[in-house]
C-alpha cells in the first residue's frame, strides 16, 4: 500500500547540506502495525513527515495506493492528505478555541463535508472513544489523555488509509500513554494501518513490525 | 470548505482574541464614521445650496450689461457699449424657445400707506416675474401684461411688507406712496421666506418702466429668460446673443445660465465633499495598517494551527483564502460599527442644529462599507501569502 524506493531527502542547514534520508526503501502493506524507532535526529520524524505527504523527497519514488505521488501538486497534496493518512502528534494540536467536537470534524470541514454528516460520524467516534461528556469541552478543559484521544479521532474520522502518529505517549502519564497505545491497538486490530514513531522502546517494541532508523538509513527491519 | 463554516472558523478566531480585534476594528471604525459623517454634512450643504437656487426653476439664464474682459473689470462707463433697455428685453421675447422675458431693476426704497413708512428693496420687473421664478401670488394678482413702456403704476407687495404696511385691513386695491410714485395695490406675494440671506418677504415688485423712472436710471440691471424644457441652454444662449449682438452691434452683456452658477457652486462644493472624504481616508490608511499589524501577529501566533490544518487536508489556497477572510470580515465588522457611529452623530447633528442640513446617501454607505471591505483584502494579502507559504513541518514544530 505504500511503496518507498529510493527516496532521499537533504536539508541544508548554515549552509551545510544534511543528508535525513539517505536512499531508503520501505513497503508498509494494509492493516500492518508498524513502529520506527531511533536516536534524535536519526531522520525518523522526516521518514514519518514523507509518507504523510507533509514532507516530499529530493529523489526517489513514493507510491500511495498504487499512485505515484512523488510530485503532486499542492492541491492535489492536500486531497490525498485528507483522504488518506491520519496524524497524531505528540503535543495534540488541537485548535484551542474549537470545541472536542469541532476539533475531531476539523478533516471534514476542510473536505467541505455538511454539518449533519460531520456531527454524526464525529459522535460514533466521541461515544467509542469515552470522550461522550465531553464533546462540548473545550481542550483546555480536557486532561491530557482526553485531548489525544480528541486528536486521534480527528485523525481517524475520515477513514484513512494509514494511521501516523509521532510519538503519541511523550507528554503523557505512564497510564494515560497506555490507554492511547491501547486504543491505537485497537484500531489496528479493526484493520487500520498504523505506524507510530517513537524513541521509547517499550512502546516500539509492541508493534509487530520494528523499523530502526540510524543516520538517515533504515538500520534493521524486522519484516516486511 | 463551505462558506458558513469559513465564517465560523473565523468568527471563532476573532472572538478568541477579543481586545485586538476590537482595536483593530475601532482603527477602521473611526476612518469610515469619519467619512460618512463628513460627507453626509457634504452633501447636506450642497442639496441645501443647490435647492436654494433651483427653487426659482433651472430654465433659467441671466443677462447682465457690460462684458467681463480679461481685465476684470466691466467697461459699462468708460467703454462704447450699450445698456440692456426694455427694448432689448421686448426684442428677446420674440425668442420662439423663450417661455418668460423678465426685465429687472433693483433699488431700496422708502414706501409709504396709510401713514406707515418703511424701507424696503424694491424690484422693477415684468409681468411674467411670478412665473419665472415660480413664485406664488397669495392674493389678487400679479402685475398685469401692460406694455412695458407704459405700464400702469401698479404695486404687489411681499408677504411681510403687507402686514406691516396693512396690519388690519385687506390691502388689495389701496393706495400708497413708492418714493415719489403714486401706486396701487394689486397683489400679495405668498410668504417665502430668506433665500441665501434675502428676506423675499420684505420686497415690493413694480414694472421695470417704474423703477427705472423712480431710480433716474437709463438701462435694466439684468434681463432673465426663462426657457421651454426640451431646449438646451446653449443654443437659448446662442439666440439670445444673436439677437442682442445684432442689436448692439458688439457682445457688450454678459450672459449666465443657471447651469453655470450651479456647476461653479457644485464644484466648490465637491472639493470640500472630497477634501474631508481625504481626510477620512488617512484614518482608513491608519486602520488598513491596524489590519496588517493584527493579521501579522495571527499568522505568527498561530502557526502550529497553521501546520495543523495543513496536515489534516487544507491546501496553501485553503490557508491563504482563511486568513484573506479573516482580515476582511475584522475590517467589515469595524466599517459596519463606524457606518453606525457616523450615521448616528450625523442624526445627532441634525437634531441639535436643524439649520445644518445633513443627507446622508445610500450610495456614500455601501461605498465606504466596500472600501473597508477592500481595506481589510489588500491589508490583509501579505500576512495572507505568509501563512499559506509557510512549510507545514516547520509550522507544526513551532510550539
Amino acid at each position: 500500500m505504500i511503496e518507498l524506493s529510493d527516496i532521499c531527502r537533504t536539508f541544508t542547514v548554515g549552509g551545510q547540506e544534511v543528508r535525513a534520508m539517505d536512499h531508503v526503501s520501505l513497503t508498509i502493506g494494509a492493516g500492518e502495525y508498524l513502529s520506527i524507532m531511533g536516536p534524535s535526529g536519526s531522520g525518523k520524524s522526516t521518514l514519518l513527515n514523507i509518507i504523510g505527504l507533509l514532507d516530499t523527497p529530493n529523489s526517489g519514488t513514493y507510491l500511495l495506493d498504487g499512485r505515484d505521488v512523488t510530485s503532486l501538486a499542492d492541491e492535489q497534496l492536500a486531497a490525498t492528505r485528507s483522504r488518506k493518512i491520519g496524524f497524531i502528534f505528540q503535543f495534540f494540536h488541537l485548535i484551542p478555541r474549537l470545541s472536542a467536537a469541532q476539533n475531531i470534524e476539523l478533516p471534514l470541514m476542510l473536505a467541505g463535508v455538511p454539518l449533519r454528516q460531520r456531527r454524526q460520524r464525529s459522535a460514533v467516534l466521541i461515544d467509542s472513544f469515552g470522550l461522550g461528556n465531553r464533546r462540548h469541552h473545550r481542550p483546555d478543559e480536557l486532561s491530557g489523555g482526553q485531548r489525544q484521544r480528541v486528536a486521534i479521532a480527528r485523525a481517524v474520522i475520515n477513514q484513512p488509509a494509514v494511521l501516523l502518529a509521532d510519538e503519541p505517549t511523550g507528554n503523557l502519564d505512564r497510564s494515560s500513554g497506555a490507554e492511547i497505545i491501547d486504543l491505537l491497538e485497537g484500531l489496528n486490530r479493526a484493520g487500520q494501518t498504523l505506524v507510530i514513531v517513537t524513541h521509547d522502546p517499550e512502546i516500539g517494541e509492541r508493534a509487530r513490525r520494528r523499523v530502526r532508523v540510524v543516520d538517515g538509513r533504515l538500520a534493521s527491519d524486522s519484516g516486511g | 470548505m463551505g462558506t458558513r463554516d469559513q465564517l465560523q472558523f473565523i468568527v471563532s478566531s476573532i472572538r478568541a482574541k477579543r481586545l485586538q480585534s476590537f482595536l483593530t476594528g475601532l482603527g477602521i471604525a473611526v476612518g469610515i464614521a469619519a467619512v460618512i459623517l463628513l460627507t453626509s454634512m457634504g452633501e447636506g450643504l450642497q442639496r441645501f445650496v443647490v435647492a436654494e437656487f433651483t427653487q426659482f426653476g433651472s430654465n433659467l439664464i441671466a443677462v447682465n450689461p457690460g462684458k467681463v474682459t480679461t481685465m476684470g473689470t466691466t467697461l459699462g462707463i468708460l467703454g462704447s457699449e450699450r445698456l440692456l433697455t426694455l427694448d432689448d428685453c421686448e426684442a428677446l421675447r420674440h425668442l420662439p424657445q423663450a417661455e418668460a422675458v423678465v426685465p429687472m431693476v433693483q433699488g431700496n426704497v422708502e414706501v409709504k400707506a396709510e401713514g406707515r413708512t418703511r424701507r424696503i428693496t424694491l424690484y422693477g420687473v415684468g409681468a411674467e416675474m411670478d412665473r419665472a421664478f415660480r413664485m406664488q401670488v397669495g392674493s389678487g394678482r400679479f402685475l398685469p401684461p401692460d406694455d412695458p413702456r407704459l405700464a400702469r403704476p401698479f404695486v404687489v407687495l411681499g408677504d411681510k411688507v403687507a402686514h406691516e404696511l396693512f396690519p388690519n385691513d385687506n390691502p388689495l386695491g389701496r393706495r400708497m406712496q413708492i418714493g415719489n410714485q403714486p401706486a396701487r395695490v394689486l397683489g400679495v406675494m405668498e410668504h417665502k421666506g430668506q433665500v441665501l440671506g434675502f428676506d423675499m418677504d420684505d420686497t415690493v415688485y413694480i414694472p421695470a418702466v417704474r423703477a427705472l423712472d423712480l431710480f433716474d436710471r437709463e438701462g435694466l440691471m439684468e434681463i432673465d429668460v426663462l426657457y421651454r424644457d426640451g431646449h438646451e441652454a446653449s443654443e437659448v444662449v446662442a439666440a439670445i446673443k444673436r439677437i442682442l449682438v445684432n442689436r448692439h452691434g458688439q457682445e457688450d452683456f454678459t450672459i449666465t445660465t443657471q447651469q453655470q452658477m450651479l456647476d461653479v457652486l457644485g464644484s466648490v462644493l465637491s472639493m470640500l465633499t472630497v477634501a474631508v472624504g481625504a481626510l477620512g481616508g488617512i484614518s482608513l490608511l491608519v486602520g488598513s495598517v491596524g489590519i496588517f499589524t493584527i493579521m501579522t501577529i495571527a499568522v505568527r501566533e498561530r502557526t502550529a494551527e497553521i501546520g495543523l490544518l495543513r496536515a489534516v487536508g487544507a491546501s496553501r489556497q485553503q490557508i491563504l483564502l482563511l486568513f484573506l477572510l479573516e482580515g476582511t470580515v475584522l475590517a467589515g465588522l469595524g466599517g459596519t460599527a463606524g457606518l453606525a457611529v457616523g450615521f448616528s452623530l450625523a442624526s445627532l447633528i441634525h437634531a441639535l442644529v436643524p439649520l445644518l442640513p445633513v443627507h446622508t446617501p445610500w450610495s456614500f454607505v455601501i461605498f465606504a462599507e466596500l472600501l473597508s471591505m477592500l481595506i481589510g483584502i489588500i491589508a490583509g494579502i501579505i500576512p495572507a501569502r505568509q501563512a499559506a507559504r509557510l512549510d507545514p513541518v516547520e509550522a507544526l514544530r513551532s510550539e
